[in-house]
């Protein structure tokens, strides 16, 4: 079987459905909508409009040179999904989900969000379709990321902080948790990462590869072959799952997903799940995440809200495993120098999140040297993250 | 018969029923957690559930959250569990179940975790993120060791699930009154009542009542249809707020609920 046909509920021993009682039945009724959605023409084409006509799909890719002399001359290609509707990849899961909300007859949405990223695309999502929402956000993550807050609400959503925990993603997403249990008759969670019980690991992907499929046939039109590398930064992992998967069955595209080192994998400041952790279970999946030795979970560090996540969803735990993607570790530091010199040579602000990919696709860069090419997966814009960068790189002082 | 299930009959001979009585271990501190649990059965609390601090449990309201997390920054361990259950079972004979998310339980080793529980006293566990279709393993260990095993059954849960829930508990199925998390409610959910009655057409015999419940009227109302009542929210409250002593007095004042008319 090619990897790809991988569809869970496990892969390999990750996965599963590890899940209060409660929220049973309202994931066999999304499971049953996803697969019905599988199969519905009707339900591609709808979303396929909503692509191209609203998200701006098919994305870009752009070669970038001057940067890429930074990285041993290799050729580097991004994929622009900095460029979509809301300035990063997760409106393309949101878009299918919401329209899987209107199949099941639900009228309002809830959702987690780190960077705001998800919470933001979850927000216009339900301002097109009419819905009313919900978007949980730990405490620190509102304070880091205070203009998505200001965008959501704009969009008509309701922001809740939530200050219990470490106050970040994985304890906005036990509050989703919460208020879903409480809501469920009337109320679909949209779940933002490639994580979670079964069926979001594979159904996020699924609204995800797009990613890959478009960028597969750009880089032969654009180089005549497949790229040697394919790099994307990993937190839950559905940037990095949905540019993979259309490579997966191409054995000689070395996938690389970089996970956020914060200050540095052997410190406790890091969000590297797979490089550290061990398997466990969180938020209903089966996978590999950061805990001590009685199973409680450690909270994770990265400069990057959306990296800052102590676990990964569950097809990256098995690629790891069977060794078909490797997951290596990008420093704070590293991100931030890959965000300014893509900044300073190619007039392109990243994500943070982003940023990691950039940075490891510089280091691979160097190890390959010329004849290498290298797509990387550009998931967000970096607009978001001007008052961290500000503050990194000392920008902000008007007197200067 | 199990422990557990024979403490519940011996409730329902007498012609009421059981109450269940949570407290997390290590809240405020691990001598306190012992003796508000033993204050609990020395006040009429048939079975107990002490609940195992975790980091992410999402099935629990503010009032448990609290608790939990403040045992967790007391330096709670796991093994402070089968000394909790030790130290209980030494001096009252209600069984004890825990009460624990599942990740400390695969992390600990299952068989290794169950062993331990038996040897310290325990009957048993509870739970609430792991459904039986995730629970091969530990279906095996229970059946090895004898220990209770308890399983969710929810308002929103199919008939299959609810046979499911049945035919895989032992000591009790637990019924989750409403769809929601713990936590003091005004009213038990009328759902409560349905979802008991459609337990007993897929013919449980051993079922309890959990989630909302804080006071001796909803105690008496949930054992007119169910085999037990359980309380967690309300019993935590009452030890934060006033120790020992007021912890003891709740479940007294609990207790009077399961008394006949």
């Amino acid at each position: 079987m090619a990897l790809r046909d991988e569809n869970g509920p496990y892969f390999g021993e990750y996965g599963g459905r590890h899940m209060p009682e409660p929220l049973v039945a309202a994931i066999d009724e999304i499971t049953a909508a996803y697969e019905a959605s599988k199969v519905d023409p009707t339900f591609q084409a709808e979303l396929a409009e909503l692509h191209r006509t609203y998200t701006g799909r098919p994305s870009i890719i752009t070669e970038v040179p001057r940067f890429a002399e930074h990285a041993g001359g290799a050729r580097i290609i991004l994929k622009r999904e900095d460029l979509n509707h809301t300035g990063s990849h997760k409106i393309n899961n949101v878009l299918g989900q919401a329209l899987l909300t209107k199949r099941l007859g639900k009228t309002r949405v809830i959702a987690e969000t780190g960077a705001g990223q998800h919470g933001v695309a979850t927000a216009t999502a339900a301002a097109l379709f009419g819905f009313d929402c919900t978007i949980f956000m730990g405490e620190v993550d509102t304070e880091r990321q205070a203009l998505n807050v200001a965008r959501m609400r704009l969009l008509g959503a309701e922001v809740v902080s939530v200050t219990t925990g470490a106050r970040t993603l994985k304890d906005a997403i036990n509050e989703a948790y919460r208020e879903w249990v409480g809501s469920v008759a009337t109320t679909n969670y949209i779940f933002g990462t490639a994580a979670g019980p079964h069926p979001f690991p594979a159904m996020v992907r699924d609204f995800q590869k797009i990613i890959g499929e478009e960028a597969r046939e750009q880089v032969l039109a654009l180089t005549g072959r497949l790229p040697d590398v394919v790099a994307a930064c990993v937190g839950g992992g559905s940037n990095a799952i949905g540019i993979f998967h259309a490579f997966l069955d191409d054995p000689g595209v070395r996938l690389l997903g970089f996970e956020a080192a914060g200050d540095g994998v052997d410190t406790e400041r890091h969000a590297a799940s797979i490089e550290r952790g061990r398997p466990g279970v969180l938020h209903g999946a089966r996978t590999y995440l950061l805990q001590d030795e009685d199973g409680q979970t450690i909270e994770s560090h990265s400069i990057s809200a959306g990296l800052d996540y102590p676990g990964v969803g569950p097809e990256h735990a098995w690629l790891a495993d069977i060794g078909r993607a490797e997951y290596l570790p990008a420093t704070d530091a590293e991100a931030m120098e890959a965000l300014r010199l893509l900044s300073r040579t190619e007039g392109i602000i990243p994500a943070i999140e982003s940023a990691h990919a950039l940075a490891g696709a510089i280091r691979v860069g160097k190890e390959l040297g010329e004849d290498a090419i290298i797509l990387v997966n550009l998931s967000g814009r970096g607009d978001k993250d001007m008052e961290t960068a500000g503050k990194y790189f000392d920008l902000l002082d008007a007197t200067e | 018969m199990s422990a557990v299930e024979t403490a519940i009959s011996a409730r329902k001979d007498a012609g009421s029923g059981a109450l269940i009585g949570y407290l997390p271990v290590g809240f405020p501190d691990l001598p306190t957690s012992i003796e508000a649990a033993v204050a609990l059965v020395e006040n009429g609390v048939d079975v107990l559930e002490l609940g195992v601090p975790y980091s992410d449990p999402v099935m629990d309201g503010t009032v448990i959250q609290q608790a939990t997390q403040a045992a967790l920054a007391g330096g709670f361990r796991l093994r402070h569990a089968f000394d909790a259950v030790a130290a209980i079972s030494a001096r009252v004979s209600a069984p004890i179940l825990l009460m624990t998310y599942w990740n400390p339980i695969i992390q600990f080793g299952i068989d290794k975790f169950a062993d331990e529980l038996l040897a310290a006293g325990g009957a048993g566990l509870i739970t609430p993120d792991l459904i039986p279709d995730e629970g091969a393993d530990w279906l095996a260990t229970s059946d090895r060791t004898g220990l209770d095993r308890v399983f969710l059954a929810a308002p929103s849960s199919t008939e299959a699930r609810l046979r499911q829930a049945v035919t895989l508990s032992r000591g009790f199925v637990y019924a989750v009154s409403t769809m929601g998390i713990t936590g003091a409610r005004s009213d038990v959910d009328a759902a409560a009542r349905s979802l008991v009655s459609r337990l007993r057409d897929v013919e449980a015999t051993s079922v309890c009542v959990g989630l909302g419940i804080s006071t001796a009227e909803q105690v008496r109302e949930v054992l007119g249809y169910a085999d037990g009542a359980i309380v967690g929210s309300a019993l935590v409250k009452a030890l934060a707020d006033g120790g020992v002593d007021a912890v003891a007095r709740a479940a007294a004042a609990l207790a009077d609920g399961t008394r006949l008319n």
